[in-house]
């Protein structure tokens, strides 16, 4: 009889042995880095190193589909750093760095795997096939492991350069922009499973398809995919916190237009029967917006930081701070209506859809129309 | 509802307090954001005139438009938002705290049964004991329970998320704060003493020394962000504000000296870090402390900020060697120049100003090359994120000057020290502009088998001699003719032609021969003419070094293909000459450079406030996002329960939760007489 009460039991015993492993093997992980690599790290480094531990411990008790995926990355990344021999040239020799899991081969799989991924997504919302559907997610799940693959062995790659040029893969525009594709994807897979929606995905995956196409023009066109080494503006341990949050914030806030999307069509009576209910479209779009909204304030608040210590003021009106502003502002517009005044419907899904060029013009219009202190990611 | 119309204060109170105006605000202020975002900010005003013109400049300045962020617009903006959110906690505080507190325990049965979300179920279980079991249920679930006895059975009234509320507060005092701390490090307090007249911009070039106090800030200005040059081996006790179209000086409470500044170079040539080497003295002198600053790793000191900006070259000395293009002669002058220094050179042809703007001990070029295509595995991924970085090559020092002539006019010139391998030979290149939006034009002159530029000057000046003209004229024509050919009418023609193809050549380049045969030539001869002359020239060219090594006291060049090729380069440079625009050249032999370091110095007291409103702002965001208040009302009476459920935002969540509730009542109501605990 107690269990029908779904009393929830203390944190602790709610875990199974498979957690507790999960936890020990990121426990290991960091502390066997720390150990081996520590001399290189400054007070900072370790202290997010050893952050990390608790952090994707309790990230993985709360999303339990997080912990396979973290030891199949994490696995076929450290199988990956073998096959290097600690010799880059490998990467066109070895067969498994050549076809699948060298950095720019893993992220062309993956920039593959999203493509089939709408594909599947829109035949299963169009046919109502269900396995289609969840084809759609598999193939999702292949693609963030592949690109979480190609962003780990990327980051080696770039210490096998030279040691001085090494840095994590998220410095510059290519790689947040692999980035924005994995975090958007994962958000939108823990809200389907949650929701059982998977007929969402056909329009979230259009989004990051998007994104998916800048990669390849960006690789092709411009060759943007070369590893560069850091600016000196940029060796700081803050970007390793700063642009993370940014992107969980501008993932959500994708999602969030692309669901703004589905509702306008579905309440226009396009796909309405093949959609999810209304209700659900409307939650997930505020449940993103919401988690997106936290996270750009706390990336704002640690860009700012970031700024009192590189350029000697948290706040300068630089454009992209500007924009940044005007990013939160309108989302922080956008919570008032919907939590205090309680509106819903589609002027709050336009509002989504809009946000989304407002959030698109502050992440890659910034710098291709403006120039200020942010020139990193030019284009 | 009042019908009496309410009083003009408590209008603004309304107002102010109203969620529209909020959201317009919010809207407001993102869309005159944008405003500073489009338009650059804090240009030099004449960038401003030349871009809209002195009309359009005049109204954008009236506006604020070159400082839309400290304008005083939209200051009023950020007022109104500090207002209309202290007004809205000032309003809303009393109501949430209370609410915080209560239980709502006074709640009737009738509204109970009103709610939308409601439950009922028989129970068969005394009051008493199913209100434990429930309360036990509820406090597992996360509620606060009060339970309130009634005179037919018992009242449950719980809740939980009463932290939500919290969250507004804290979110919104953040704004508050945020903003205070912002004003705190503005120029509000100068903008006061501005306007009542105490302070003054300075817009005058003059030295730092001769500023007068009314545009100086003194050490004890609490907040400010400036900057300073200090070149190495220097020091520096202010910094500059730059302000609208001019500047503010900043006394210091201490001297900075940089003893040092460093560059370090990835391989492929990229800077990887700025650093400097400080020295702090106080006042009177004394050292205080020595710190090396780089890029993201300031030192504080006294409550001032000193951080790594910019560097610059901070007067190098350099060694020149210059040559008078236009003179008849190889001769050579010796002149030193120190960077952003000028010097006055004086000759024939009127006085000019050399301007030394900068110097640049590395020069990263991309030697060209295209990237072969491969059809291997790595082109179909885009091939390899390993730069290919060969064609990369430092082309060593380089300095940068401008030439004035007396009537202002000045063209800028960037001259490299070292050759360049072109096309297989070597030049020494010396670039030229008009104006800084233009690329440099390169003049490139041949080097010898020495590697020197001074045969080509040798041959420059021979060529330029008019009293050589009739002996090379003379030695080409015996050279070019056969023996039976001498002292005949062929070879006075031969001398005369090559004589006025030196002296036309001489007076413009190939541009006047062109000229000349355009003039002279029937159109059908015209390229057959032009052949000719070229190769008069050039023979005559030959002719000339030899002469010009001979007066210089050097064996005579070589007759072989570097010595034609040196010919060849010869003339095309000269020609190139006549459109270099400068009467000399300088070649660079040595320099001793001495480098500047740009530093930021801030005093921000607000960082701290702003940090501590980010904390709160960051903790109140996610209270009220993430913990959602309900409350849940359980009235029991002998054999009947009620649930009723209440949140203020009814979400999906919310009603899965009901749901659960009502099940665990009905689950509940069924157990037997006592609970299993």
């Amino acid at each position: 009889m107690e269990l029908a009460l779904n009393q929830p039991a203390p944190l602790l015993k709610r875990l199974s042995w498979f957690d507790w492993l999960f936890a020990a093997i990121v426990a290991t992980g960091a502390l066997f880095a720390l150990s081996r690599y520590g001399d290189y790290m400054d007070i900072y480094e370790k202290a997010i190193l050893l952050a990390v531990i608790p952090s994707l411990a309790v990230f993985g008790w709360f999303w339990k589909p997080f912990r396979p995926l973290f030891l199949v990355v994490g696995a076929i990344s450290l199988f990956a750093f073998s096959q290097y021999q600690g010799n880059l040239a490998r990467m066109e020799e070895a067969f498994f760095l050549k076809y699948l899991i060298s950095s720019q081969a893993g992220i062309m799989w993956m920039c593959a795997l999203f493509g089939l991924a709408t594909l599947a997504y829109w035949a299963g919302l169009l046919a109502r096939s269900g396995f289609m559907l969840k084809s759609g997610s598999t193939l999702t799940w292949s693609a963030v492991a592949m690109g979480f693959i190609g962003l780990m062995v990327r980051w080696y790659e770039s210490y096998l350069i030279g040691a001085d040029v090494g840095h994590i893969p998220v410095s510059n525009l290519y790689e947040v922009f692999v980035l924005f594709c994995l975090i958007t994807a994962m958000m939108y897979l823990y809200y389907e499973a949650r929701y059982q929606a998977r007929q969402m995905g056909a329009f979230v995956l259009l989004v990051i398809s998007a994104a998916v196409g800048f990669i390849l023009w960006y690789t092709f066109d411009r060759g943007a995919h070369e590893i560069q080494p850091l600016v000196p503006a940029l060796k700081s341990w803050w970007m390793k916190l700063h642009v993370p949050a940014n992107f969980i914030g501008y993932g959500a806030f994708s999602i969030a237009a692309m669901l703004g999307v589905a509702y306008l069509l579905a309440s226009r009576g396009i796909l309405a029967s093949r959609l999810p209910k209304a209700e659900v479209i409307d939650d997930v779009m505020y449940k993103t917006i919401a988690v997106g909204f936290a996270f750009f304030t706390i990336a704002t608040i640690l860009g700012a930081m970031w700024a009192a210590e590189a350029w000697g003021g948290y706040w300068s009106w630089d454009p992209k701070e500007t924009w940044a502003l005007i990013v939160w502002l309108n989302y922080a517009a956008w919570l008032h209506i919907r939590l205090v005044k309680g509106l819903r419907g589609p002027m709050l899904a336009w509002w989504a859809v809009v946000g989304l060029f407002v959030t698109t013009f502050a992440f890659i219009g910034v710098n291709m129309f403006l120039s200020g202190l942010h020139s990193y990611g030019e284009l | 509802m009042n019908t009496a119309p309410p009083s003009f204060g408590k209008s603004v109170f309304e107002l102010l307090s109203s969620m529209r105006f909020a959201i317009s605000l919010l809207s407001i202020l993102a869309v005159a954001s944008i405003v500073g975002t489009v338009l650059k900010q804090a240009e030099p005003y004449a960038n401003y005139i030349i871009q809209f013109g002195p009309f359009w400049f005049q109204v954008f300045e009236k506006l604020g438009l070159y400082d839309v962020y400290h304008a005083a617009w939209f200051l009023v903006i950020l007022t109104f938002l500090v207002a209309s959110t202290s007004v809205c906690i000032w309003r809303n505080a009393p109501n949430f705290a209370r609410e915080m507190k209560s239980f709502r325990e006074h709640v009737s049965e009738q509204s109970l049964n009103a709610f939308k979300h409601k439950h009922e179920a028989p129970i068969a279980q005394s009051p008493e004991t199913l209100a434990a079991s429930a309360q036990h249920y509820l406090e597992g679930q996360g509620y606060k329970v009060k339970h309130l006895a009634r005179e037919d059975g018992v009242l449950l009234a719980a809740k939980a998320g009463s932290w939500n509320r919290l969250g507004y507060f804290l979110a919104h005092s953040a704004i508050v704060l945020i903003c205070i701390g912002g004003l705190m490090d503005g120029n509000l307090v100068f903008k006061a003493q501005q306007l009542l007249g105490f302070k003054k911009i300075e817009t005058r070039d003059i030295p730092q020394s001769q500023v007068p106090a009314i545009s100086r800030l003194s050490p004890s200005n609490p907040s400010f962000r400036g900057s300073v040059q200090i070149p190495e081996g220097s020091s520096a006790d202010v910094a500059f504000l730059n302000v609208a179209d001019g500047y503010l000086v900043q006394d210091l409470p201490f001297t900075v000296a940089l003893k040092q500044f460093r560059i370090e170079h990835y391989s492929t040539g990229q800077p990887k870090s700025f650093e400097s080497d400080l020295e702090i003295f106080d006042r009177a002198g004394n050292k205080i402390r020595e710190a090396t600053i780089a890029v993201n790793h300031p030192l504080i000191h006294d409550g001032i900020a000193i951080y790594q900006a910019s560097f610059a070259d901070g007067g190098t000395r350099l060694t020149l060697r210059g040559w008078n293009l236009f003179a008849p002669t190889a001769a050579t002058f010796p002149i030193e120049g120190t960077v952003h220094q000028e010097a006055t050179l004086t000759s024939t042809a009127g006085d000019y100003t050399l301007e030394f703007i900068d110097f640049r001990p590395f020069n990263i070029e991309n030697m060209g090359g295209e990237i072969e295509a491969s059809g291997d595995t790595m082109s179909v991924l885009g091939g390899s994120p390993v730069s290919d970085n060969r064609h990369l090559r430092n082309v060593g020092p380089s300095f940068q000057y401008k030439l004035r002539d007396a009537r202002g006019q000045a063209r800028e010139f960037s001259n490299y020290m070292l050759p360049l391998e072109l096309d297989g030979r070597w030049y020494l290149m010396s670039g030229v502009r008009e104006s800084p939006n233009e690329s440099f034009r390169y003049l490139r002159m041949p080097l010898d088998a020495e590697g020197n530029i001074d045969s080509f000057m040798r041959l420059r000046g021979a060529l330029l001699n008019p009293e050589l003209r009739p002996e090379i004229a003379a030695r080409f024509a015996r050279q070019a003719l056969p023996q039976e050919a001498w002292n005949t009418e062929i070879e006075d023609k031969l001398k005369f032609s090559a004589t006025q193809v030196l002296a036309l050549f001489a007076e413009g380049g190939f541009q006047s021969l062109g000229r000349f045969i355009e003039e002279k030539v029937p159109e059908p001869e015209r390229d057959k003419a032009a052949g000719t002359y070229l190769r008069i020239l050039e023979l005559a060219s030959f002719e000339a070094l030899q002469i010009a090594n001979r007066q210089a006291g050097l064996p005579a060049p070589a007759s072989d293909d570097v010595t034609g090729w040196l010919v060849r380069d010869t003339l095309n440079s000269m020609s190139d000459l006549f459109v270099y625009g400068a009467p000399i050249y300088l070649q660079l032999m040595q320099y001793d450079e001495v480098k500047a370091s740009g530093l930021q110095l801030t005093r921000s007291p607000g960082k701290n406030v702003v940090y501590f409103g980010s904390l709160l702002l960051t903790l109140g965001v996610f209270f009220m996002l993430y913990v959602r208040e309900r409350r849940v009302w359980l009235r029991i009476r002998p054999g009947h329960a009620l649930l009723a459920m209440s949140s203020a935002k009814h979400t999906i969540d919310f009603e899965k939760e009901f749901a659960q509730h009502a099940q665990a009542l009905d689950t509940l109501s069924r157990q037997a007489s006592s609970p299993a605990h």
